[in-house]
């Protein structure tokens, strides 16, 4: 503790967090929310999680869903998926990761045309060194409406089919959720986009100067990164769905098939609720190594947490507080993933029981 | 007697050209949605691969200059052909480059000497002891008129296959001692183990290389300076020790309960018993574990790029540098990922066939 004291003195850095106050001082490239140079480090820092936390749920959730198909795919009849989807599980997992996101930053960066060049391949849509440009609707304060019903809907839907469920199971009768969802996700929000006056101008990208503006931009870190990791995650999720669905023993598969279930029902209806419980454990670590990994994106430049406190770092020398901070704030993250996946689990096994 | 099995006796006795079209029936087209998802699968790989066959084979320049690759399409494997001694060996001096090639030579030799388990014995783990001490000396020099190499020009594969060989001869013991301290009954002892494991696996690595590369510095005592490499080094042992020690607890968790009582009936101390008869246990059952955790390691050392330590992928990064040699990224790392893959599926391959061996009468 000495040492560290007087090594601290002697570079005059004073210990604590108060330098979270003072100016930030740098840019950073893309930010979900209002930041400018000269606010705080604390702010920074804010945007650094956000960016974190927009990765980890993309991320999370486009690399599952590739390991669920992948690991279906894995175990098919068709020698060919099969195989396919084999050496995809082989190929990604036995490369570093840091090495792939280089790659894909490389191929950006290197092959993709220059900006003046940008691929065009449907109109409004362009490809090139700095990423992916599309049109997005013109704003309007309807939108905001839409996009809440829409989402509001959502949780309605999700709410009649947990009452449906609960009727089915008390009379036997068996009602069809297609018409509710069908309105609360769609008919309410179109209406209200009509009837806010149903704004359809777009946003189209346009080459001015030396970059785009306008329309939406996906940044060459930002693709990249989602690139790397879902494909590196999504090859672990392949294997660990695979190891649970071959968890289910024969005799549900001959069961169902013998009950008439062609071989997706059987899929879809028995094999894969009874391996939830094998595959829901591993993949919550799953989970966790991919908001881990994503802490890569330092490596190429895309502004996760990890890469704002690294800037901070460098320029306050309050390495101690920075590392503490990237700890704490990864812990976070860990902890709040395990309690949610946890109790998911728990779900699920307790329906096993029941059932 | 000469009874031989053969998996299938009637599909030997077809000629080849109907029993490829046996086969594929069977497997490609044996259902209308089959036979379709065969056809795209067929499609897109041809339209995948072609290209990528015209890249590195047809437009492909073996020879001449920058100026050539930049003019042909193709791979430029002058690219390769030009970096792949910088690639593999880093800033290691050009005229003593025979010392480390010998010595990863002997490192993998043993490697492929050991895969045997019947040869895992005493006299291998002191095979393995002067393969490391000769290993050092050969990179490291200074004696007996071999010239010294400082660390710092260590790198490439050598250095990447330091990091992850320490990494896992430390780690390996410490994970033991803390799933050991873990699974104990010293509340206090157990706590802290508790608390390093799930603070360590909490957190990403990089985090440990930054507290290696910032932090330890700060720590230290006036006038000694640790060298990165081995801060690195001490980061990632730090950072496996936790893994291993969960894949150790998982051991110590399947070995039977009987086991455990057995021991205790005969009086054995705590260290008898776990040393003699829980651990070798233990441990053999988790080897595949092991070896995936050590494959990891391996890939891992990668990160030690962000502080910036001339491991493979570093000098990969660094040879793409050469204002000579610009725009050669994909090659450059194509090649990595080459050698990367190489270690890494043998290694996995060999951990499969260790789960076999272990599960069908391994005990002996």
């Amino acid at each position: 503790m000495t040492n560290t004291q007087e090594n601290l003195a002697r570079q005059s850095i004073a210990s604590g967090f108060s330098f979270l106050g003072q100016e930030a001082g740098f840019e950073i490239s893309e930010s979900s929310i209002e930041y400018w140079a000269d606010d705080s480090y604390q702010l920074a820092l804010f945007v650094g999680i956000l960016n974190t936390f927009k990765v980890a749920i993309i991320g999370n959730f486009l690399a599952i869903i590739l390991g669920i198909f992948v690991g279906i795919f894995r175990l098919s009849p068709n020698w060919l998926l099969s195989k396919l989807s084999e050496s995809y599980i082989e190929l990604a997992r036995n490369i570093p990761l840091l090495l792939q996101l280089f790659f894909w930053y490389a191929v950006f960066t290197e092959i993709f045309p220059d900006v003046k060049e940008s691929l065009n391949p449907i109109p409004g849509v362009f490809i090139s060194q700095r990423g992916f440009f599309f049109p997005i609707f013109k704003e309007h304060f309807i939108w905001k409406w839409v996009w809440m019903t829409f989402i509001g809907g959502g949780l309605l839907t999700y709410g009649t089919s947990l009452f449906l469920n609960k009727l089915r199971e008390k009379t036997g009768e068996k009602k069809s959720l297609l018409p509710f969802g069908l309105l609360f996700l769609f008919v309410v929000p179109i209406l209200i986009w009509f009837f806010g006056g149903a704004p359809h101008e777009l946003d189209i990208p346009q080459l001015g100067g030396f970059n785009f503006s306008g329309g939406m931009t996906l940044t060459p870190e930002f693709v990249a990164l989602m690139l790397g990791l879902v494909i590196y995650a999504g090859a672990f999720n392949g294997e660990i769905v695979r190891a649970g669905i071959e968890s289910v023993s024969r005799g549900q598969w001959e069961a169902s098939q013998a009950l008439g279930l062609s071989r997706w029902q059987t899929l879809r209806l028995v094999v894969l609720p009874q391996s939830l419980r094998v595959i829901i454990p591993p993949m919550t670590s799953q989970v966790l190594n991919l908001i881990k990994n994503s802490s890569l994106a330092v490596g190429i430049g895309y502004p996760d947490f990890v890469a704002v406190a690294n800037t901070t770092m460098n320029q306050t020398g309050q390495a101690i507080e920075a590392v503490i901070l990237i700890m704490g704030v990864y812990l976070f993250f860990s902890l709040s993933t395990s309690f949610v996946m946890n109790r998911y689990n728990r779900s699920q096994q307790l329906k096993e029981r029941g059932a | 007697m000469n009874l031989k099995y053969t998996k299938n006796p009637e599909k030997r006795s077809l000629p080849l050209m109907q029993g490829l079209a046996v086969w594929m029936k069977k497997n490609l087209f044996s259902t209308p949605l089959n036979s379709a998802i065969s056809l795209v699968l067929l499609g897109l790989l041809f339209k995948a691969l072609g290209p990528l066959f015209y890249w590195l084979v047809v437009n492909s320049t073996w020879e001449g200059t920058a100026q050539t690759c930049r003019h042909n399409d193709g791979a430029c494997l002058v690219f390769i052909k030009e970096k792949f001694v910088f690639i593999l060996f880093g800033f290691y001096p050009r005229e003593l480059l025979w010392r480390p090639v010998v010595a990863i030579s002997l490192f993998i030799g043993l490697c492929l000497y050991s895969r045997d388990v019947k040869r895992w014995n005493k006299l291998l783990l002191w095979r393995w002891l002067k393969l490391i001490l000769l290993c050092a000396f050969l990179l490291k020099g200074g004696l007996f008129g071999f010239e010294a190499v400082s660390m710092d020009r260590w790198g490439g594969l050598p250095l990447t296959l330091i990091l992850a060989f320490i990494g896992l001869i430390f780690s390996y013991p410490i994970g033991i001692l803390l799933a050991l301290a873990r699974t104990g009954s010293l509340p206090l002892i157990k706590a802290l183990s508790v608390s390093y494991i799930e603070l360590i696996r909490g957190v990403p690595m990089i985090s440990l290389l930054f507290m290696a590369s910032v932090m330890f510095p700060l720590f230290m005592p006036d006038g000694i300076v640790l060298p990165k490499l081995l801060r690195a080094q001490i980061a990632i042992i730090m950072f496996m020790s936790a893994y291993m020690a969960e894949v150790v607890r998982g051991g110590l968790a399947a070995v039977d309960k009987g086991q455990y009582e057995a021991a205790d009936a005969l009086g054995l101390m705590y260290w008898q018993k776990m040393l003699k008869v829980i651990l070798p246990q233990a441990l053999k059952i988790v080897i595949p574990p092991t070896v995936n955790t050590a494959i990891g390691m391996f890939k891992d050392t990668s990160l030690v790029v962000i502080i910036a330590l001339s491991d493979l992928l570093m000098t990969t990064k660094t040879s793409l540098k050469d204002p000579k040699w610009l725009g050669f990224s994909v090659e450059a790392y194509l090649f990595a990922a080459l050698i990367y893959f190489i270690f890494c599926f043998s290694m996995s391959r060999y951990s499969k066939r260790l789960e076999q061996v272990f599960s069908y009468g391994g005990r002996s």
